[in-house]
């Protein structure tokens, strides 16, 4: 049934992603593609994976944004962004088939591979690209939230999160349930001053980004000068040395 | 959008050929029909073939087009479902009709009529579904909107139109009503295109870089580095972009073919009886088609969709 879930459990569960503290290493994506190719929505297909023009599937993807305040200050932003398992999914309610659905239980947005038809209405109807279809398969597929692990109980607890979290080597994303105010998720994103993808298409997302701390320089500052040469009369007695036998 | 040929190929068609069968069923009632059984033979087999044809064509891009009839079970939340389950009622009642009109004329004298309007408001309500599938779509300014399913019926009912006057003109028949009508909904076409194209580039998505990453207070936010070296599916499923000196000529010439030169066509079909008038409606049926296929490949290509800000594009 692609209706979203009437009486939600209340059960939200999803990531909180500190876009201050990551760095843009890949890791969560490539952790992704190692759990998942062979989880709940294996495979995840390549093609042409060692050729001139390699694709595949991939439920995680890393971009990198640069800012640029009205000074002409930047910054540069490692953006992760994977599925964000909206409230109001636009994925499911246009699935044709009823293959594409929303969890009661937990909110997670799940594709039944056995039943979807591979018409791709989904991956439009998403306006954060969350969708994968897999020309192979000829099915849609996204992230799972790693519901094969987080549940899964031959692992042991500390393992039951999903693949990205766990690989991440800064702690720059973070899982739990966002739709209890007390876990410790929702504390995080309440005292970060969390927010939502893109609220003005009211997709509502369960998944929270966390705003870049201030610069310690502080954010209004000018743009660094770019460096000048070091005149002759601060430079020291090697430097001048070098510079006089260099210019002979 | 990415253009993909099966959905033109689809919604052209299909929509011709449900004007089609709407304007045989409306001239029927309004008694313009001539009683000529090879005419409503070939009308109706022209309809329900670009019908099929559109309908079937629409499978093949699917990944599993064996699995369609799935397709028609999520009529509640789905307008892609919606239109599978129409499409299939809509052959109840235009087929009786059909076959009413072929065989038994003049029986039923009650119930035909009422069979004949059924069949006219599903068709209706087909095309109406198919626009909303792509109307429907909030991340896809350019389509949501109240000007595609205006749009959609309309340019159904004008493909439609020019499918009938030709028709009768190669039967030896000619109604001045529906050719007249024929020019007005050219004439309103053409307006209705030029006036979607100014909104359409007057008119950017709410969403911005900005919004879609959440980093506007810090500044304007510009790709700095894709995820990967090489175009991936929604790279090339969502972030088709056309040149901008192609959208203006291809823009020009569907409005030519799609509109103008049907125009002037038809109104040799008012004045000039014989070969030329019936040379020039269907040359028009041609240009029609041409144009409207240009016109559906451009109501894709120049789609954006929010996700290509996650690639670079400044807005969508």
């Amino acid at each position: 049934m692609t209706s979203l879930p009437k009486q939600p459990s209340g059960k939200k569960l999803g990531l909180v992603i500190d876009l201050d503290i990551c760095v843009g290493c890949h890791a969560c994506a490539v952790n992704c593609k190692e759990w998942n190719t062979g989880g709940h929505s294996a495979p995840l297909t390549d093609t042409d994976p060692y050729g001139a023009a390699p694709s595949g599937v991939w439920f995680n993807r890393i971009h990198s944004f640069e800012v640029t305040n009205e000074q002409g200050a930047g910054r540069t932003v490692n953006f992760p962004k994977s599925c964000l398992h909206c409230e109001e999914a636009p994925c499911v309610t246009v699935c044709p088939t009823g293959a594409s659905y929303k969890r009661e239980e937990d909110g997670i947005v799940l594709v039944n591979a056995d039943h979807c038809i591979g018409c791709k209405l989904c991956s439009w109807a998403c306006p954060y690209g969350a969708r994968e279809y897999d020309a192979d398969a000829g099915v849609m597929k996204k992230c799972t939230l790693c519901v094969d692990k987080i549940y899964n109980p031959n692992l042991p607890e500390e393992s039951r999160v999903p693949a990205c979290v766990s690989t991440c080597p800064t702690g720059a994303r973070s899982f739990g349930d966002l739709g209890d105010p007390d876990s410790d998720v929702s504390r995080l994103v309440a005292s970060r001053g969390g927010f939502d993808l893109m609220p003005e298409q009211e997709c509502r997302p369960t998944n929270k980004y966390l705003p870049p701390r201030p610069k310690k320089t502080g954010d209004g500052a000018a743009p660094a000068q770019a460096l000048t040469p070091v005149t002759d009369s601060s430079a020291g007695l090697l430097a001048r040395w070098v510079d006089r036998i260099l210019s002979a | 959008m990415h253009p993909a040929k099966s959905v033109i190929f689809f919604t052209t068609a299909s929509g011709a050929g449900y004007g089609l069968v709407f304007l045989l069923i409306a001239a029927d009632l309004a008694g313009l029909l001539p009683a000529s059984f090879w005419l409503s033979f070939t009308g109706y087999a022209v309809g329900f073939a670009l019908i099929i044809g559109g309908l079937l064509s629409s499978t093949f891009h699917l990944g599993h087009p064996e699995r369609a009839w799935r397709a028609l079970t999520q009529w509640r939340s789905s307008w892609l479902s919606r239109e599978g389950v129409m499409a299939i009622f809509t052959f109840l009642p235009t087929g009786l009709f059909a076959l009413h009109q072929l065989f038994w004329p003049g029986d039923f004298p009650v119930l035909a009529p009422l069979v004949g309007l059924a069949g006219m408001a599903a068709a209706a309500v087909t095309v109406y579904c198919t626009a909303m599938i792509y109307a429907s779509l909030k991340p896809v300014h350019g389509w949501h909107n109240g000007y595609v399913p205006v749009g959609y019926l309309l340019f159904s009912l004008i493909t439609g139109l020019v499918l009938v006057n030709a028709l009768f003109a190669v039967f030896g028949f000619s109604s001045l009503p529906l050719l007249l009508v024929g020019l007005g909904a050219l004439a309103l076409g053409l307006v209705f295109k030029v006036a979607y194209w100014r909104f359409l580039d007057g008119t950017q998505s709410l969403s911005t870089p900005e919004s879609a990453t959440g980093l506007g207070e810090f500044g304007r936010v510009r790709l700095f580095e894709a995820p990967h070296t090489e175009a991936n599916y929604l790279m090339q499923e969502m972030g088709f972009r056309i040149a901008r000196k192609h959208a203006a000529k291809l823009r020009r010439i569907a409005l030519l073919c799609a509109f103008m030169l049907p125009f002037l066509l038809t109104l040799p079909g008012i004045f000039a009886t014989g070969l030329v008038g019936v040379l020039c409606l269907c040359l028009a049926v041609v240009s029609c088609a041409v144009g409207m296929v240009t016109e559906r490949w451009l109501f894709f290509a120049e789609a954006r969709h929010t996700v290509s800000l996650y690639y670079g594009t400044a807005h969508a």
